[in-house]
């Protein structure tokens, strides 16, 4: 287990009280909280280093524009990009796939295609590919999860015989805290003639990650998920791919050559960095990756697991709790209901105690549909969580089951 | 600082857990969608006016135990009355969670809504469904439509 006891005070928002109560921030598959070694470095970049990047011809703008390339190199190093110029930056996950779907999709994607996702993906690996599809004139095929939620093999299999020319799936379920075999279903999906891509944020955050050993095409990754800023986060792909592709915003900075009536285009990645970049996140999400590399990628899986473990125990001795998802392959995200009591409900109990967990879809409705549920609490898990918060947790719910009364399950 | 005990009211637990009127109309002749989209609370109202009087109302869907209440007293307390009267406690209700003066009968039960922000969309959504209802317009009532949710 990670020194908690040590970790606790890089955080300053862990000192707010909530209700009376100490902060138990549970509701870390939907953002994390910043150490101030991340919020340092965003402000010392600002007091030292500011000014725009990639076009001053002066010692300021070229600091800049080495602490931006600089976290690019270092986002690389983190997942074992295939190179430097295969990370773009982007405001998130989200616009990762976006940017692949409005540009790979776009000049690559036709009527009749089959395009494939799984009823796990979060609508930010759905939505994109339904207009997508919807636009060309392309088939969405979903693929089924198993009861124990993860994906089904048998249908992932059963889907690749449609040759899609597309297949994302998430490498760690949100919702579920499923972790899917990422490696093999790229495999399986390439061996089918399909692009592969990846949707990292729930990975990228808690494992090691090496994505030329998955050998996806692309693989999407948000800052915000691994204690560095919001609007931070990158599309790491394969530089060949990348090269191939139109661009997906036009402006200032992912051009070569502008005329009248025409363009040429910058190189990768900044043929798709349109516009003045954010500079600032590129600074923190590098500092952040250096906070979590020295505490161990390994370290902090096993940490997040060792939790997510000791609260499936806890919350079964409960009498109504249902634990979703896998028994085992599974992330820091442990997804519940207690009783008839409505997850809304308890999120606002639980909140009384200073305990902070995630009620409803998770953004993944297909999903819920799938459990049955309208509906799930989550707690989730990241490096300054504790036995403590696990304990404050519990103590919260049964607080909860009283005051529902008795809770049928 | 605001108690659990003043959200959650013994009335409020009782028709969560009891929802009257928790079924369909027959020969209803007045429907509305109730959804909140960022939660998924679902609400399906159907109503039966004659000559501008609710003479039968119910709800079916699912949502937390604010929004099932808050369904369940709202059929409860405009059962028989003239849509006007419905429309002026419709009113009250929202004055109520906006800050305003407590609404009249059991309906005051939500007055503790207001220190939950969170949950004052819960509270409103079967209301907001009544009045499209009775303004007979077709398009589903969301939480994110409005600006007084």
């Amino acid at each position: 287990m990670l020194d908690t006891g040590k970790i606790r005070p890089d955080f300053p928002i862990l000192a707010r009280r909530e209700h009376g109560h100490r902060l138990v921030y549970l509701d870390n598959a939907a953002t994390t909280q910043k150490p101030r070694q991340v919020l340092d470095a965003i402000v010392g970049y600002y007091q030292t280093s500011n000014a725009n990047v990639h076009r001053g011809a002066y010692g300021l703008a070229v600091a800049a524009t080495e602490a931006y390339e600089d976290a690019r190199r270092t986002v690389a190093r983190f997942v074992n990009a295939w190179a430097p110029e295969g990370v773009v930056f982007t405001r998130g996950t989200t616009e990762a796939i976006n940017l692949v779907a409005g540009s790979w999709g776009r000049a690559n994607m036709r009527r009749g295609d089959t395009l494939v996702v799984t009823a796990m993906d979060h609508h930010s690996n759905l939505v994109p590919w339904q207009i997508l599809c919807q636009e060309k004139g392309a088939t969405l095929r979903m693929v089924e999860i198993t009861e124990d939620g993860r994906i089904d093999l048998l249908d992932f299999g059963r889907a690749l015989q449609a040759r899609p020319r597309l297949v994302a799936f998430p490498y760690v379920s949100n919702s579920l805290g499923t972790v899917n075999p990422a490696a093999e279903l790229t495999r399986l999906a390439h061996a089918a003639g399909a692009v592969v891509v990846i949707d990292g944020a729930q990975s990228t955050p808690h494992l090691r990650v090496d994505v030329q050993a998955l050998d996806c095409d692309f693989y999407a990754l948000s800052g915000h998920k691994m204690l560095a800023p919001m609007g931070s986060g990158a599309l790491v792909a394969k530089p060949a791919l990348l090269d191939a592709m139109p661009p997906y915003h036009g402006g200032g900075e992912m051009i070569e050559r502008v005329w009248d009536d025409h363009a040429t285009w910058n190189k990768i990645p900044h043929k798709f960095e349109g516009g003045t970049p954010n500079v600032e996140g590129a600074v923190g999400l590098a500092a952040a990756i250096g906070y979590l590399e020295r505490l161990g990628m390994d370290q902090i899986a096993e940490h997040e697991q060792a939790l997510a473990r000791a609260t499936i125990e806890r919350l079964t001795q409960i009498e109504g709790v249902t634990v979703y998802g896998p028994r085992d392959h599974r992330a820091g995200v442990v997804p519940f209901t207690y009783g008839d009591i409505h997850p809304h409900d308890l999120a606002t109990i639980l909140d009384r105690d200073g305990v902070c967990i995630r009620a409803g879809h998770h953004c993944t409705q297909p999903l819920m549909r799938r459990l049955g549920v309208p509906a799930t609490a989550r707690a989730s898990f990241y490096v300054y969580n504790d036995v403590d918060d696990i304990e404050a947790l519990v103590t919260a719910l049964r607080k909860a089951g009283e005051l529902f009364g008795t809770v049928p399950a | 600082m605001s108690d659990l005990g003043d959200l959650y009211q013994q009335v409020i637990l009782d028709h969560n857990r009891n929802p009257r009127n928790f079924r369909p109309v027959p020969g209803a002749n007045r429907t509305a969608e109730g959804y909140n989209p960022l939660c998924g609370d679902r609400i399906s109202l159907e109503v039966r006016v004659e000559d501008d009087v609710i003479r039968d109302i119910g709800f079916q869907g699912s949502g937390c135990a604010i929004s099932k209440a808050a369904a369940s007293l709202m059929t409860a307390a405009v059962l028989g009355k003239p849509t006007a009267e419905a429309e002026v406690l419709f009113q009250a209700f929202r004055d109520m969670l906006a800050g305003g003066a407590d609404a009249p009968g059991k309906l005051v039960a939500f007055a503790g809504v207001r220190a939950f922000p969170a949950r004052v969309k819960c509270a409103n959504l079967a209301w907001h469904a009544l009045h499209a209802a009775l303004q007979n317009q077709s398009d589903p009532v969301t939480t994110e439509s409005s600006r007084d949710f």
